[in-house]
């Protein structure tokens, strides 16, 4: 019961989820341990049509860090509930659906498909995917723009819907409060950072898209100001996420105002990270004497 | 597939930059084709944060011993050069589809065409195609003399081939340029080595039987996180897709497009 998460449309047994993207739709790690361990999971994007996305190379490392432009790749939204969500079923862990898109249509008929399938717990708009040349992005930098996409899908979805935020803007509370006010349930936040990286040997970029998002430990410092300055502003649900790798780093989220975090690139170093955090984030409490681990809040931070 | 810390038994240089080391654990119970490769995490800090993706060089399931041959060029591959003989190390593995052997006859005649790094997972192959009986020639290209290694090893399996870009060993010119030249025939041919090396012997031999392993730069290197594909060959839509950690990294010959 310490670790007991229940936001909405997604009762979970702790705050632990995979973050989109880094696990696919969870077969390959289901190789590795029982996905019903984990508090939820956040599904890699779907959108409404199959789409390979970008040519290779896809990712590079940086200085804690990596640069990834996938392009969303995925099988489509109708594959992707008849395929994959059948799937997952068996696990019983409320799942989160990431949705991506290039027109408000996309975003509307991809969300409705998902909510309707009855298989899903939640959505999360992914408005702000760098790795995409139209639409999202451009979803995710301009409050307007992001509070229609978010009250259109709203309309649409019998599901509570989340907003996945960007970091690359200047003020990501202007974007919180604008989704919130259009009717967002909770806020995912933050997604990665865009970056570069340039061949020194060759003078070209190394990612074939040129640029891509940066995601891992370096990015963890930003995440945890964002989410600080976010929570000072909305009680909305936080799931937060950006460069997490151990126990500690989750308490830090828990501290700056998130209600659940996301784990990705961690998931590529150590495959057993999830789990291995459950673990020890419930140690750490029984360790701290932590009743419940939702009297870690930020509360205790901003006494200060 | 298992994730497990490793003992390191030797890891010591070869050639130039290039390291052999010998591990031990319960990976190489798992083997079950050359060509299968590990994902190495080279340090316990954030950086370099990624997991290295080596080939299998050859394995011993009785000693639980395998070997990986590698270039020390980045940082990753620095720090696991770096590893003393006791240390372990974090591997995840084995991974990936190998070389399929089912489809060969004993009366073949195989060419294992290896350019630079892409040469030890053929060594592995040999090895147990020799176990077969099977009359294995290998075709070694390398940049330089200095780079060259495994010479006794190779010699054990059969007729041996070498040939440097810049004729400081062998013959001079690319594996390509010394297969025709000599004239060296085959009925299957297996290659791993530079695109451009595995793309000149496709279109010198379009009806080769036989197999190519990829490199591609990985995340997960389990099939989770869509870093590595590749195109297939003939697919007007473009949308087709093999993932080289899982579906590869080796590829009947045609079937992925080489670019
Ligand atoms: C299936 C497979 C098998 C391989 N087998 C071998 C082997 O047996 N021996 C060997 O020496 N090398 C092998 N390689 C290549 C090896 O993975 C790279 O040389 C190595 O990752 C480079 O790391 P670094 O730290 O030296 O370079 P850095 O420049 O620090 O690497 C930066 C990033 O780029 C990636 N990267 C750089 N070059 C490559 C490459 N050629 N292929 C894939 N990723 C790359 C790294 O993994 C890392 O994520 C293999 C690659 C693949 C995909
Ligand atoms: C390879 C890769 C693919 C990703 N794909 C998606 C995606 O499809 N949708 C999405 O909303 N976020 C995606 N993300 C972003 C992550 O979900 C997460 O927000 C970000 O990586 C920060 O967390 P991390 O540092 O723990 O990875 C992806 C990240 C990576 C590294
Ligand atoms: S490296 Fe992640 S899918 Fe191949």
């Amino acid at each position: 019961m310490i670790l007991e998460t229940k936001l909405p449309g997604l009762p979970m047994k702790n705050p632990i989820m995979p973050a989109s993207g880094c696990f696919g739709f969870g077969e390959e790690f289901a190789k590795l341990y029982d996905l019903s361990q984990l508090g939820s999971i956040a599904l890699k994007a779907a959108t409404a049509e199959p789409r390979y996305g970008n040519e290779t190379p896809r990712v590079a490392e940086t200085p804690a860090g990596m640069l990834n432009a996938i392009g969303l790749q995925n099988p489509g939204v109708k594959d992707i509930i008849e395929k994959k969500l059948t799937w997952l079923e068996q696990y019983q862990v409320p799942l989160l659906a990431n949705v991506a898109g290039s027109t408000m249509e996309d975003y509307e008929n991809t969300a409705k498909q998902l909510a309707d399938s009855g298989l899903v717990g939640a959505i999360e708009l992914n408005i702000s995917c760098p790795n995409v040349k139209e639409g999202g992005i451009a979803f995710g930098t301009d409050p307007d723009l992001a509070a229609e996409l978010t009250s259109r899908v709203k309309k649409v979805s019998s599901i509570p819907v989340y907003v996945k935020l960007s970091p690359n803007v200047t003020s990501i509370v202007d974007l919180a409060l604008a989704v919130e006010k259009a009717g967002a349930d909770g806020l995912s936040m933050i997604n990665t950072v865009t970056g570069m990286q340039i061949n020194v040997n060759t003078g070209k970029p190394l990612l074939a898209n040129k640029v891509g998002g940066l995601s891992g430990p370096a990015v963890k410092p930003i995440a945890i100001r964002m989410i600080y300055e976010v929570r000072q502003q909305t009680d909305l649900p936080i799931i937060g996420m950006g460069g997490i790798h151990s126990v500690e780093d989750v308490v830090e989220f828990l501290y700056a105002g998130a209600n659940a975090v996301a784990i990705g690139t961690a998931n590529f170093t150590n495959p057993f990270i999830c789990p291995e955090i459950i673990q020890g984030l419930e140690q750490w409490a029984k360790e701290k004497k932590v009743a419940n681990i939702h009297d870690v809040t930020r509360s205790e931070v901003v006494e200060q | 597939m298992i994730k497990e810390e490793m003992r390191i038994r030797s890891n010591l240089p070869i050639a130039q930059h290039i390291f052999e080391m010998k591990l031990e654990g319960n990976i190489p119970e798992e083997v079950n084709q050359p060509g299968q490769f590990l994902h190495m995490k080279t340090t316990n800090q954030v950086t370099p944060l990624l997991r290295r993706p080596i080939s299998i060089c050859s394995n011993d399931k009785d000693k639980g011993q395998l070997t990986v041959i590698y270039r020390s060029g980045g940082q990753g591959t620095k720090c696991i050069s770096e590893k003393k003989i006791g240390d372990t190390i974090d591997v995840l593995g084995p991974l990936g589809n190998g070389f399929n052997i089912e489809n060969v006859n004993r009366t073949d005649t195989v060419v294992l065409a290896g350019g630079g790094i892409g040469v030890p997972p053929l060594y592995g192959l040999g090895l147990e195609l020799k176990k077969k009986g099977i009359h294995v020639v290998s075709v070694l290209g390398f940049s330089t003399a200095s780079a060259t290694f495994y010479h006794d090893k190779f010699a054990e399996l059969g007729e041996v081939f070498y040939c440097t870009m810049d004729g400081t060993e062998g013959h001079k010119g690319t594996v390509t340029d010394v297969m025709r030249r000599e004239n060296i025939s085959f009925d299957q041919l297996f290659a791993c080595g530079p695109v451009p090396m595995l793309k000149s012997l496709e279109d010198t031999f379009p009806d080769a039987k036989g197999a190519l392993s990829l490199e591609e730069r990985m995340g997960c290197g389990i099939g989770a996180c869509f870093a590595c594909v590749c195109h297939v060959q003939d697919d007007p839509t473009g949308k087709d897709y093999r993932k080289v950690c899982s579906n590869g990294p080796v590829f009947p010959w045609r079937e992925v497009a080489l670019r």
